[in-house]
């Protein structure tokens, strides 16, 4: 018999819940390794300039100070030294190069790294180093720099696009042109980041990181400090959540690693919740303009989109902001621009979402505005305007069910009780407001390998590189081995995040189930086939096509007293085991055929407060067109955690930067506010759950980034319902409602 | 952080004694405030001196009002039945404060002596007065969203963070101090001070004076009291501006009135002239309203908190229409 839970589209608990609730899960932080010292970054106080001098005796004498590590005296980089930095591997090596020289790009640049016998010793040290510096005039805010914008060299697809006529929206008859602007957010995981680092010789390293792909880690790593790739080992088993943040190496992962080298001991840095903010990343502020304009029926005529991203300026980060306008709606006539803007501040990194939740907000929000120029519900404007083709590439959908998704939402929520005319409903004194957005992501799959091996006791292990920064990847993947050997999932093992195992790309862009799984799923289909040659006569001829995979064993439908198990297979064969390592990929001629999306629609009630201007979800709905749903838990809790991250963008989330100084006010948790449970209501959780026939073996189309995209619009939409008051710059904190 | 001595002490003489004799040392109450300042370098004493444990912590009768120990719990006093029956307002606005988590371990001395949240402040690498006298005052120019209104000056707009002290100041409490000096009292009211020429000194306390107790007198705010707190998320946020309201009503007629707001000042800012026009009031928005004009005399905005112009009347409104009972 086989447990449905266990098998594709079921709802089976993490394969290491247990672990994880008793802390049996280990955390880079956690490793015990012998003689490990600790290390503390010493952060810039200005935000442009060079280091003139910097003063670190006294921190060199504090209590159980090792080494304090500048540009002054860090060992040598070899891909530094070439001048290589940017070359280490297609841009997830660090832009900036640790210690090299004195400049200072942003503010909280580490200048030093001080690495002591204890945390607190370490800490207290780098307090003591000071340094002089020679300051340049700086730029940190956006929107006195939109001017500077530059059109990306390193992204094609973001290049400026036309379709049809250029800004055909304002000969229009309903047309409307409004900006929306999207703060800084931050990904602040739970679990901060660092690296602990070990040189096993003059040319071997370990390190025990916090990364979405160790073979990513692992390449950077060696091509950094040009070593062959078998030199590094990157061990990360478990992510305490990432979000977007670990898609690449900081400059601070490679600092340790040269201090490691300098005091000869491993070394552990634990950055702070404070410079979570200012050295590892986050979700650029963004400027957008959206000109939108229809018939008075409501069919689009012209849409343009503008985007201005914050950037860094020492490297190039963009993101598709601007590519959910071109295919989204049958539109004839479109154009997008997407401009960088380099400023002195930390690097963004895609942040879950990358580009389109922050497009979507733009894009969401404009085709609602244009829903009540024209008077029309903004779910009927959408269906007139639903491309049957993908409009941008004119490709069919591999699948598209957002009409599907949009009912389904609808009558959830109960959208007929919604006015169409804002400012016309109050509940228990509060205004009351109904909003929903669509949300799309491209449904990736990458090239990936995993290894299956049937063990002689007929459990299966599975191995591949992968990581599982908290989706519940390595359960999605046992089960798609149960389902394909028909094996119970206990006696399944699913190893991940070591830099030995078979190659599996980042888990970033939602693909890690499309890849690695795909992976599994062909990997175990050829070890079954293997078996099946190897059964001899036990299953009496029966044809292959018509076999049977349950409880460990291969049976014939017809008879079912013609069967052996796996593990009899392999005694009879003296076989102690038996293994299969397979790369699985989409063929490129696919890829060029089909227009692959993921769709996610989010529906929300919210209540205004008409007095204090605070606003609270009372309801949402989170619908996922997402193909095949490997495992139903997991994924709606995917689903829900991106509704909460919709909920911090709409309403609470903002990294506020004086520009003054250059310096953020509010980066930590206090005053930076992530969502609360008392903020979160109720979600439902719905999936269309109809198996795509082209991304995969399985059937499933990425959900971790539609999770969160369209739910901040879908927000901002329902104030407006509410109240009649449309906030175009997020959060929708209580003073801009007043 | 800087390497401290921990010290446990048994006795409230002792204690005081050991913070007297040395310049850095400090009393440790939850360390809820005090650890986080330690963390980020704004505060560095060389000698903690832990008076969690002193015999301080009892919610007690004391004729007709009741006495509450200076160590008591902030969730144990919101959650002391005498307090509960007698003067809500105290247990309301003590849960409106920080997280469940905070609260248990939050003394009540510890939260009147809480500092600023003032991101300037907390920044040893920006200028604060308040952190270090004559450096400058990063927040007037900069970003001041969570500033004060009310009583600022030039040397500092800070506000004082506490929700609990909102509910004190607006029911006459009475803070019970002992010092080197032997012990005094100070009414709620002058105990924190606006910032002046010395924002350095949040309060009247001296260097080694230990608060053992705050009183309450007997009071008639039993049953319409609200506690009122606007933020930016539902809970764990420091207050854009918060009302502590309550209404002695006979009939429809208000007898006498309580208002305080929290977020607005540098000190719990109680609004006697607000309570004063509500005096022999029948309960009606359009009174309540008048209150909030009132209270609003002298407010000033800054770059980014002139909104509290508008929502602290808002709020004042809500706050009193619900404690009267017009709104749920
Ligand atoms: C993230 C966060 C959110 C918060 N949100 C809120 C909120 O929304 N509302 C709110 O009101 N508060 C909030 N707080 C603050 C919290 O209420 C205070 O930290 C707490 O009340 C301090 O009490 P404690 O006992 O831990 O004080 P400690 O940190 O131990 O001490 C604080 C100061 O008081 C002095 N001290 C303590 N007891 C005495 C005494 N008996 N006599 C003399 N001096 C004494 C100490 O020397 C120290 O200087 C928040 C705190 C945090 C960290
Ligand atoms: S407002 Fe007060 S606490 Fe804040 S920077 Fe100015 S002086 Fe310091």
């Amino acid at each position: 018999m086989k447990n449905k839970d266990e098998m594709i589209g079921g709802r089976m608990s993490r394969v290491d819940a247990v672990l994880k609730v008793t802390g049996g899960a280990t955390y880079f932080a956690e490793y015990e390794v012998p003689n490990l010292v600790y290390g503390v970054l010493v952060p810039s106080t200005i935000t442009k300039g060079r280091i003139k001098n910097i003063d670190t005796k006294k921190a060199e004498n504090a209590p159980g100070v090792l080494a304090v590590l500048t540009h002054l005296n860090a060992p040598k980089v070899p891909a530094y030294e070439a001048k290589e930095a940017s070359k280490t591997s297609s841009g997830r090596g660090p832009g900036l190069m640790a210690f090299h020289n004195a400049d200072v790009h942003f503010n909280g640049q580490p200048i030093a790294l001080v690495v002591a016998d204890t945390f607190e010793r370490a800490t207290y040290a780098a307090s003591l180093v000071k340094a002089d510096y020679q300051e340049e005039k700086h730029q940190t805010e956006l929107k006195a720099n939109l001017a500077k914008g530059n059109v990306p060299s390193t992204n094609k697809s973001l290049q400026d696009y036309q379709r049809g006529e250029k800004d055909a929206y304002k000969t229009a008859p309903v047309n409307l042109e409004e900006e929306y602007v999207l703060p800084t957010e931050v990904h602040n995981p739970m679990e901060l980041h660092g690296i602990l680092a070990q040189w096993d010789g003059p040319d071997r390293i370990t390190v025990y990181a916090k990364t979405q792909g160790v073979k990513m880690t692992q390449q950077v790593i060696a091509d950094t400090f040009k070593l062959p790739k078998e030199n590094v080992q990157v061990h990360s088993q478990f992510v305490g959540g990432a979000f977007g943040m670990s898609l690449r190496v900081w400059p601070h992962e490679i600092a340790t690693i040269l201090a490691a080298k300098k005091v000869n001991r491993p070394v552990k840095l634990v950055i702070t919740r404070n410079e979570m903010f200012t050295i590892a990343g986050y979700r650029p502020h963004t400027h957008q303009k959206v000109g939108i304009g229809a018939t008075k029926e409501g069919k689009i005529l012209g849409i343009s989109h503008w985007a201005h991203v914050q950037n860094s300026n020492y490297e190039e980060f963009t993101e598709a902001t601007v590519a959910m306008t071109k295919f989204m709606y049958q539109i004839p006539n479109v154009n997008t621009t997407y401009r960088v803007v380099p400023l002195d501040i930390c690097s963004p990194v895609p942040m879950r979402g990358p580009g389109e939740a922050t497009g979507a907000f733009a894009l969401e929000s404009a085709i609602d505005e244009l829903s009540y120029a024209l008077n029309m519900d903004p779910i009927e404007l959408r269906l007139l305007n639903y491309p049957e083709k993908d409009p941008e590439r004119d490709l069919p959908w591999s699948s598209n069910y957002v009409r599907d998704a949009y009912q389904m939402g609808a009558d959830k929520i109960g959208w007929s009780s919604r006015s169409n005319t804002p400012k016309s409903k109050m509940e228990d004194g509060m205004w009351v407001g109904y909003g929903m957005a669509t949300g799309t992501f491209g449904a990736h799959r990458r090239p990936a390998t995993a290894r299956a091996c049937m063990n002689g006791d007929g459990t299966l292990l599975v191995q591949s590189a992968a990581s599982d920064i908290g989706p519940g990847t390595g359960t999605a993947i046992v089960q798609i081995a149960a389902e394909v050997m028909g094996i119970p999932a206990a006696k399944i093992r699913f190893d991940l995040g070591e830099s030995n195992l078979p190659d599996a790309p980042i888990q970033g862009g939602s693909a890690t189930v499309a890849s690695v799984g795909s992976a599994v799923h062909d990997a175990c289909l050829e070890l079954r086939q293997k078996l099946v040659e190897l059964s001899g006569n036990a299953l009496k001829n029966a044809k292959v096509e018509t076999l049977v995979y349950e409880d460990g064993k291969i049976s014939s439908p017809k008879d079912r007293s013609a069967s052996i198990s796996y593990a009899e297979v392999l005694k009879r064969n003296n076989l102690p085991k038996l293994e299969v390592t397979k790369e699985s990929k989409l063929e490129e001629e696919q890829q060029k055929k089909f227009a692959m999306y993921s769709f996610s629609v989010h529906f929300v009630k919210v209540h205004v407060h008409p007095a204090t201007g605070v606003v609270k979800v009372k309801h949402a709905v989170a619908l996922a067109d997402a193909g095949t749903i490997v495992n139903r838990k997991t994924a709606s809790s995917q689903m829900m955690g991106g509704a909460v991250g919709g909920i911090g963008m709409a309403l609470t989330e903002e990294a506020i930067i004086d520009h003054r100084f250059g310096r953020y006010v509010n980066n930590n948790f206090a005053d930076y506010h992530v969502p609360v449970n008392a903020d979160v209501p109720d979600i439902d959780v719905l999936f269309v759950d109809k198996k795509d026939p082209y991304t995969n073996p399985m059937g499933s189309k990425g959900l971790g980034e539609i999770a969160i995209i369209g739910m901040a619009p879908a927000i901002a939409n329902a104030v407006y319902n509410a109240t009649g008051k449309r906030v175009r710059e997020l959060p929708i904190t209580p003073d801009k409602l007043i | 952080m800087k390497a401290f001595q921990y010290v446990r002490s048994t006795t409230a003489k002792s204690a005081i004694e050991a913070v007297v004799k040395d310049p850095s040392a400090m009393f440790l109450a939850g360390g809820t405030n005090l650890v986080d300042l330690m963390k980020r370098g704004v505060t560095e004493p060389d000698k903690l001196i832990d008076i969690s444990r002193l015999p301080y912590n009892k919610i007690e009768k004391e004729g007709s009002g009741v006495r509450i120990g200076a160590m008591a719990l902030n969730s144990q006093v919101a959650d002391d039945k005498l307090i509960q029956e007698k003067w809500p307002l105290l247990s309301l606005a003590l849960n409106a404060g920080a997280s469940a988590q905070l609260r248990n371990k939050a003394t009540v001395g510890g939260n009147m002596l809480q500092r600023t949240r003032c991101g300037y402040f907390y920044d040893t690498a920006m200028d604060c007065n308040k952190r270090e006298p004559g450096s400058g005052c990063g927040a007037k120019e900069g970003y001041n969203r969570m500033h004060a209104i009310f009583g600022t000056s030039e040397h500092c707009i800070a506000v004082h963070p506490s929700d609990m002290c909102i509910a004190l100041v607006a029911l006459d409490a009475t803070v019970r101090v002992q010092g080197p000096k032997g012990e005094r009292t100070i009414p709620f009211a002058d105990f924190h001070r606006l910032p002046g020429d010395h924002p350095e000194k949040d309060n009247t306390l001296e260097k080694g004076e230990l608060i053992t107790a705050v009183t309450i007198p007997d009071s008639p705010y039993t049953k319409n009291v609200h506690y009122l707190k606007v933020r930016d998320r539902s809970s764990y946020a420091f207050a854009l501006v918060s009302v502590a309201a309550a209404l002695e009503l006979d009939g429809k007629t208000i007898k006498s009135a309580r208002l305080a707001m929290g977020g607005v000042a540098h000190k719990p800012w109680r609004l006697l002239e607000a309570e004063k026009s509500l005096v022999g009031q029948s309960v009606s928005e359009a009174a309540f309203q008048k209150a909030a004009e009132v209270a609003m005399t002298g407010a000033k905005g800054y770059e980014y908190n002139a909104f509290k112009l508008k929502l602290a009347p808002n709020s004042i409104v809500e706050a009193l229409k619900i404690a009267a009972g017009l709104t749920a």
